[in-house]
C-alpha cells in the first residue's frame, strides 16, 4: 500500500501524507488546549479589571508603552518570517530555510531581552508582587493583583517563546542535516503552526495590559 | 468452535523481555498495561484511606484518628482517587490497549508521546506521594480558596503540582485519542461503523483536550497565590474565592463525564456482546455521548447554589443540569431496548453490565434532586451529596471498568479467569456497594453533614451498615485482583474470541500480536453485526 517508503515514515502510518495529517491535527487539537489554558488566565483578568477597573487602569500606565509596542513589532515580523520559512521548506529551498529560521530564532530572542528589561525596570520600580511591592495607598491591592497578573501572563508566553525557540532550534539541526525536502517538510508547517499562536496570544497580552485607558 | 486453543507463539507480551522493554515500550498495548500497573497502585492507596474513613465513621465519636487527621483523609482519598484513579482509568487502560485495535490500526497516531503520557502520569503522581508522605492535604479534593492559599498548613504546593502535571498527561493522552480516531481508520471503517466505545473515548477526549488546561491553569494560580500572596482568590488581599469555585468547576464537573463516558462505552460493548444484538439505536447512543461532553461545560453552576452566585445563574445552571439527563437517559433506555428480546448470556462483564445500569440510574436519578435548586439547597453537603456521586463514580464508573477488564482479560492476557469466582465477586461487589453507599442517601437527606469525623449518636445504625458494607466491597474488589492476577500463569487458554462477539479486537490473535494485525483489516461491515455472524457460523455447522 505504501507508494514510496519514505524514511521518516513511522511504523504506524500507511502513507507519509497520513503521517503529516495526524501531525498537523494534533498541533491543532493542542493549541485548542493552549486556548483554554490561556482562557482561565483570560477570565481571572477579565474578573478583576471589571472589578478594579480604575486601579488596574493606574497599575497599566506604569508598563513602558514604548518597549511593549517595539516587543510587539518584533514578535510580529518573527510570524512573517516563520510563514516565509514554511514557504521555503515547501519550494525546497534549504538555504533560505536556515536563514529564515536563524532570523525567526533571533527576533524571538530579542523579544525575550525586551521583556527581561521590562521585568528588570518592574524589579527597580517595586512593581513586583510581595513583601516589597509598592504602589499609591488607593491603588495598592489593586495594582498588586494587575501586575500578579501581568508576570503570570507574560510569564507562561515568555515559556511558550522559549519552548518554541528550542524548537526551531531542533528544526534547524534537521534541515541542516537535510532531513527535509519539497514533499516531507510537515515538521517545519507544525512548528509554524506552535509559533504563529504563540504569537497570537501576544496580540491578546498587548492591548490587556498596555493599553487600558490609554485614549483618556 | 474448536475445544483445544493454543496461544499464538508470537505475541506483544513476549515479544521482548527485560524491564527496559517495558519501560522504554512504544505500543500501545504495553503502555496500556503500564497504566494497568499504575492506577490499580493508586487504586489500593485511594482505597486504604477510605478503609480509615469508614472505620472513624463506625462511632459517633471521633476515637480512632483527631479531627485533622480526618480531614487529611478525605481529602487524600479524594484526590487520589479522582485525579489518580478513576479519571485515567478507563481511558488510559482499556482505551489505550483497545482504540487502535478496534479502528484496524497498528498503534496510536503518536506512540512516543503515549509513553510520555505514561511518565507525566507517573512524576505527578510521585509529587502527590512526596505531598501525602510528608504530612498529608487537608483542603479537601476541592481545594476551596482561600482556604488553601492562606490557611492550611498541608502540602498544598506539591499536591497541587502533582495534579497539575498529571493533567497534562490526561491532555495528551485526549490529543493522541483525537488525532487516532480521526487519522487512523482502517479502509472502511467509517464513523458509523465505529464501535461504540471509540464514539464515547471520543467524547471524553474532547473533555480531557478542552477542559483540563483550565483546573491546570487554575492549580497554578492557587500554588503561586499561596507562595507570593498574590490575591487571585484571598478576599484579605482583595482576589474573590467564587472566581476560583467557578474555575474549579469548570473543569471538575465535566471531569465526571471524563470517568463516566468511557465507562458507558464499555457497558455498550457488553450489551451488544452479551444479548448477540447490535445496540439499540446506535447514533443515538453515539450522539448521546457527544451531547454530554457538550452540556457537561454547561453545568458547573450547579456546585455552587450556596456560594453566593446569581439566583438568574442558578435558575439556568438548574435547567441545563436537568438537559444532561437527556442523552443520558438516551442511552440507559438504548440498554434496556437491546436487552429487550437478546438472549442474554449471564458471563462476568454482563454482571458487571447490568449493575452499572441499575447504579447509574440511581446516582443519575438523585442528580436530578440536586439539579433543582431548592431541594440541593437542602442537601449541600451533606451525605446525599457523598452517596450520589459514589453512585456515578464507583456504581458507574469502577463497575464498567471492571466490566471492561473481565470481557478483554481473555484479549489482553491470552487466558480466561475463573469464570464463578468472577461471578461471585461481581455480586459481592453489588450488594457491598449498596450497603457501604445507599444508607449515605438516607443519612444525608436527615441531615449529616460531610466531612466531620463524628456525628450525633442518632446517625449510628445507617453509619455501621455503610461501614459494614464498605468492608464487604473492599473483600469484592480484592478477589478479581487475586484470581486475575492467578490466571495470567494457570488460566485456561482463551483462542481469539471466547466470547463470541464481533469487533475487530476479537478477530486477531489472543494476545494481539506487535503491530495488532496480521494484515490491515478491511471493514465491509457495521459495528455489532451479530447477525451475518450468526449466519457465517451456521454456515460453517452445517459446512
Amino acid at each position: 500500500m505504501t507508494e514510496t517508503a519514505h524514511s521518516a515514515l513511522a511504523h504506524q502510518f500507511d502513507s507519509l501524507g497520513q503521517q503529516t495529517d495526524a501531525g498537523s491535527l494534533g498541533m491543532w487539537v493542542f493549541l485548542a488546549t493552549e486556548v483554554l489554558f490561556f482562557g482561565g488566565l483570560f477570565t481571572t483578568y477579565t474578573v478583576y479589571r471589571v472589578f478594579y477597573s480604575a486601579g488596574f487602569s493606574a497599575a497599566s500606565h506604569e508598563l513602558d508603552i514604548v518597549l511593549g509596542t517595539i516587543n510587539t513589532a518584533v514578535l510580529i515580523t518573527s510570524s512573517l518570517t516563520m510563514a516565509l520559512a514554511v514557504h521555503a521548506a515547501q519550494l525546497g529551498r534549504r538555504r533560505h530555510l536556515l536563514t529564515l529560521l536563524v532570523l525567526t530564532m533571533a527576533l524571538g530572542t530579542v523579544f525575550l531581552g525586551i521583556k527581561g528589561l521590562e521585568y528588570s525596570h518592574k524589579f527597580a520600580e517595586h512593581h513586583v508582587p510581595g513583601p516589597t511591592f509598592q504602589f499609591e495607598k488607593e491603588y495598592f491591592r489593586h495594582a498588586q493583583i494587575f501586575f500578579s497578573l501581568y508576570f503570570i501572563m507574560t510569564g507562561l508566553h515568555a515559556i511558550h517563546m522559549i519552548i518554541g525557540i528550542g524548537v526551531l532550534l531542533v528544526m534547524w539541526v534537521l534541515a541542516w542535516r537535510g532531513k527535509f525536502t519539497a514533499e516531507y517538510f510537515a515538521p517545519i508547517e507544525i512548528s509554524g503552526l506552535y509559533w504563529h499562536f504563540v504569537d497570537i496570544v501576544w496580540i491578546f497580552l498587548f492591548p490587556l495590559l498596555y493599553l487600558i485607558g490609554r485614549h483618556a | 468452535m474448536s475445544n483445544t486453543v493454543f496461544l499464538p507463539p508470537r505475541h506483544y507480551l513476549n515479544e521482548e523481555y527485560g524491564i527496559a522493554s517495558w519501560l522504554l515500550t512504544r505500543d500501545h498495548k504495553r503502555i496500556g498495561l503500564l497504566y494497568l500497573a499504575a492506577v490499580t497502585f493508586f487504586f489500593f492507596i485511594g482505597g486504604a484511606f477510605a478503609v480509615l474513613i469508614r472505620l472513624e465513621l463506625a462511632t459517633p465519636v471521633g476515637d480512632l484518628v483527631s479531627d485533622e487527621t480526618y480531614n487529611k483523609l478525605f481529602t487524600m482519598h479524594g484526590v487520589t482517587m479522582v485525579f489518580f484513579f478513576l479519571i485515567p482509568a478507563i481511558p488510559s487502560v482499556l482505551g489505550n490497549f483497545l482504540i487502535p485495535i478496534m479502528i484496524g490500526a497498528r498503534d496510536l497516531a503518536f506512540p512516543k508521546l503515549n509513553l510520555a503520557s505514561w511518565y507525566i502520569y507517573m512524576i505527578g503522581g510521585l509529587f502527590t506521594t512526596y505531598a501525602i508522605v510528608t504530612g498529608g492535604l487537608d483542603t479537601g479534593w476541592t481545594f476551596y480558596t482561600p482556604y488553601s492559599t492562606a490557611s492550611s498548613t498541608s502540602n498544598v504546593i506539591s499536591a497541587a503540582l502533582g495534579i497539575f502535571i498529571t493533567g497534562f498527561s490526561s491532555i495528551l493522552t485526549g490529543l493522541n485519542f483525537i488525532v487516532t480516531i480521526h487519522r487512523m481508520r482502517a479502509p472502511g471503517m467509517t464513523w458509523f461503523r465505529l464501535p461504540l466505545f471509540i464514539w464515547s473515548h471520543y467524547a471524553t477526549s474532547l473533555i480531557m483536550v478542552l477542559g483540563t488546561p483550565v483546573i491546570a491553569i487554575t492549580l497554578l494560580l492557587v500554588a503561586t497565590e499561596r507562595v507570593f500572596r498574590f490575591g487571585f482568590f484571598d478576599p484579605a488581599l482583595g482576589g474573590d474565592p467564587v472566581l476560583f469555585q467557578h474555575l474549579f468547576w469548570f473543569y471538575s464537573h465535566p471531569a465526571v463525564y471524563i470517568m463516566i463516558l468511557p465507562s458507558m462505552g464499555v457497558v455498550s460493548e457488553l450489551v451488544a456482546a452479551f444479548c448477540r444484538k447490535p445496540v439499540f439505536g446506535y447514533g443515538f447512543v453515539a450522539f448521546a455521548s457527544l451531547g454530554i461532553a457538550v452540556l457537561g461545560f454547561l453545568v458547573w453552576g450547579h456546585h455552587m447554589f450556596v456560594a453566593g452566585q446569581s439566583v438568574y445563574a442558578a435558575l439556568i445552571f438548574s435547567i441545563l443540569s436537568f438537559l444532561v439527563a437527556i442523552p443520558s437517559a438516551v442511552k440507559v433506555f438504548n440498554w434496556t431496548a437491546t436487552m429487550y428480546k437478546g438472549s442474554i448470556a449471564w458471563e462476568t462483564p454482563m454482571l458487571y453490565a447490568i449493575g452499572f445500569i441499575g447504579l447509574f440510574t440511581i446516582g443519575g436519578l438523585t442528580g436530578l434532586f440536586l439539579a433543582s435548586v431548592g431541594l440541593d439547597v437542602h442537601v449541600t453537603d451533606t451525605y446525599f451529596i457523598i452517596a450520589h456521586f459514589h453512585y456515578i463514580m464507583v456504581g458507574g464508573t469502577i463497575m464498567g471498568y471492571l466490566g471492561g477488564l473481565h470481557y478483554w482479560w481473555p484479549k489482553i492476557s491470552g487466558r480466561l479467569y475463573n469464570e464463578w469466582l468472577a461471578k461471585f465477586s461481581a455480586l459481592v461487589i453489588f450488594l457491598g456497594f449498596n450497603l457501604t453507599f445507599f444508607p449515605q442517601f438516607i443519612l444525608g437527606y436527615l441531615g449529616m453533614p460531610r466531612r466531620y469525623h463524628a456525628y450525633p449518636p442518632e446517625f449510628q445504625v445507617l453509619n455501621v451498615l455503610s461501614s459494614a458494607g464498605a468492608s464487604i466491597l473492599g473483600v469484592g474488589y480484592l478477589i478479581p485482583m487475586a484470581y486475575l492476577m492467578w490466571s495470567l500463569r494457570y488460566g485456561r487458554v482463551a483462542g481469539s474470541n471466547p466470547w463470541g462477539a464481533v469487533g475487530l479486537e476479537w478477530t486477531t490473535t489472543s494476545p494481539p500480536p506487535m503491530d495488532n494485525f496480521a494484515v490491515t483489516p478491511e471493514v465491509t461491515w457495521d459495528a455489532y453485526d451479530y447477525q451475518s455472524a450468526a449466519a457465517a457460523r451456521q454456515s460453517t455447522q452445517s459446512g
